[in-house]
């Protein structure tokens, strides 16, 4: 345990030195995840306007809350690991990290940390220039208040060890980006990011329900902005516990394919 | 005529080169398939709630959604590929060779570098806006047509000018590519009108990084809304940041010094 902590604050010194490198890299990270959710908060509220006030039960301070929270959620919870292992399998870049005594997931989560440890308060500086002017309305309960925090964690987690695991398909084949669009693409739709999940028809819904991306990004929106009940936040953690479960066999069983699979090429 | 014929020999240049790769093309429309996808399924969801969004009915959108498809694949077949290897050459010294070319230097690094599977997002874009179009019907007359296609053409130009002058900087900074990357995420925001938008992100959209001209402009010129006076502007300001950025290109090539010397 101890010889992790170390590992952890040694990844943190260094990710804090590559940041002082790479300021832009994380500048247009930034921009992409204030745009997105801006765009589609923007949209709905033009949708209210022309429906006279509110659609489904959301009014357009509800969706400037809905999106404004999402955006810090996705920030939260993001990693950039899919395009980053691509490079790694194929420079070879992989092979000193699997001489080291620790398993590499440890650095990688290490360095997203460290990263947002930099960029999250300039995110809620943007959050809350956003909120002057969008005036998002919150019903705040302390009880969902407290869920917020251990509910983020576990998405953090869930969309780590997915994402993660999926971009071992790095090992096998060197053409992620189309496997890394679809896997976007779908969050885009099923984790609440283009519409909150209760405006899609009931299909839709039914599938967001099963996949992992509602539990990393919209379920710890929904329940901080106060739109659920403790039930359906009690269902939320359990669907985050069996996708950090799935996720960590997983991610255990594509490790171990992957090494045998990987041949080092440039090394 | 030279100019076509240049076009033609980098363009056979590109297609020969990323033939071998054959396999791509497949890759590339599926992810531009994906991407309209969600795109449209996005629209789908906001349209079962509402039948005008701000007075843009539901095919006018769709046509919005076609020309950015349309302009993003014609960005990242040509004008992208080019720029960055523009700003490659200046910090390797590799622009010597194409300066010392006899034909202009700008002409030559804009049209550098083609990848060709982009076409993917072209074609798709360009089946959008055609569908819209037949849905649209009887509403898009011949002076429709005529006005969007001049609106295109005056956003290509502002859109290929506004890359160049970033590009450019190259000459003084040497390391801009992330600049080009700030471009193509704002970019995003064209995807839908920028009415819709804030009047401060209206502005930016518009003026800082015009992503306004290069999408809303044509579409409201389909849906016949479009003023002369917004058309005139639009060439003007073509016409302005093209002079500037052909000024801008000659002052920082003159600062050009060759890395390997």
């Amino acid at each position: 345990m101890r010889g992790l902590a170390v590992i952890y604050v040694q990844q943190f010194k260094v990710t804090m030195a590559s940041f002082i490198q790479y300021r832009a890299a994380l500048v247009i990270w930034l921009i992409g995840h204030v745009l997105e959710p801006l765009i589609y908060l923007v949209v709905w509220s033009t949708v209210t306007r022309s429906t006279g006030g509110s659609v489904g039960g959301f009014t357009a301070a509800d969706f400037a809350a809905y999106f404004i929270v999402l955006m810090i959620v996705n920030h939260m919870t993001y990693t950039w690991i899919m395009y980053e292992y691509e490079y790694r399998v194929r420079q070879g870049t992989l092979s000193p990290d699997l001489l080291r005594p620790v398993h590499p997931i440890h650095s990688d989560i290490a360095d997203n940390l460290t990263s947002k440890m930099i960029t999250l308060p300039g995110m809620l500086a943007i959050a809350v220039s956003l909120g002057f002017i969008f005036r998002p309305v919150l019903h705040p309960v302390p009880w969902a208040l407290a869920a917020f925090v251990p509910v983020v964690l576990l998405a953090f987690l869930v969309r780590f060890f997915v994402e993660w695991t999926l971009a071992l398909a790095a090992f096998w084949t060197i053409r992620t980006s189309a496997l890394n669009q679809m896997y976007y693409m779908a969050m885009l739709f099923f984790s609440g990011q283009i519409a909150p999940l209760e405006l899609l028809p009931h299909p839709l819904r039914a599938i967001a329900f099963v996949l992992p991306f509602r539990w990393t990004i919209g379920f710890p929106t929904e329940l901080l902005i106060g739109r659920l009940t403790p039930a359906q936040a009690l269902t939320g953690v359990g669907m985050q516990l069996a996708w950090l479960a799935v996720g960590l066999l997983l991610m255990r069983v594509v490790w171990r394919a992957g090494l045998k699979a990987y041949t080092a090429v440039g090394a | 005529m030279r100019f076509l014929r240049l076009l033609f020999v980098f363009w056979r240049v590109g297609i020969l080169g990323e033939l071998s790769y054959r396999s791509n093309f497949f890759f590339h429309l599926l992810e531009s398939v994906l991407e309209l996808g969600t795109a449209l399924a996005g629209l789908a969801v906001v349209f079962s709630y509402t039948s005008t969004l701000a007075g843009w009915r539901p095919d006018e959108i769709v046509a919005l959604v076609g020309i950015y498809f349309l302009v993003s694949g014609a960005i990242r077949m040509v004008i992208q590929p080019s720029m960055e290897r523009l700003i490659e050459g200046v910090h390797e010294g590799t622009l010597d060779f194409t300066l010392t070319k006899p034909a202009d230097a700008q002409l030559l690094v804009s049209i550098q570098r083609v990848e060709i599977w982009n076409i993917t997002d072209i074609a798709l874009g360009a089946g959008v806006l055609t569908v819209a179009l037949v849905r649209l019907g009887a509403n898009v007359e011949v002076r429709e047509a005529a006005a969007f296609a001049a609106a295109l053409v005056a956003g290509g130009i502002i859109v290929y000018s506004f890359w160049l002058m970033l590009a450019t900087l190259a000459f003084w900074f040497v390391r801009v590519e992330n600049m080009l990357q700030i471009f193509s995420s704002m970019y995003e925001a064209g995807r839908w009108p920028v009415s819709f938008y804030p009047r401060w992100l209206r502005f930016m959209l518009t003026f800082l990084i015009p992503v306004a001209f290069a999408t809303t402009v044509p579409a409201q010129a389909l849906a016949g809304r479009l003023t002369w006076q917004t058309l005139a502007g639009a060439f003007a300001l073509a016409a302005g940041l093209a002079v500037v950025s052909r000024v801008f290109w000659r002052i920082g090539v003159r600062r050009y010094s060759s890395a390997s010397s």
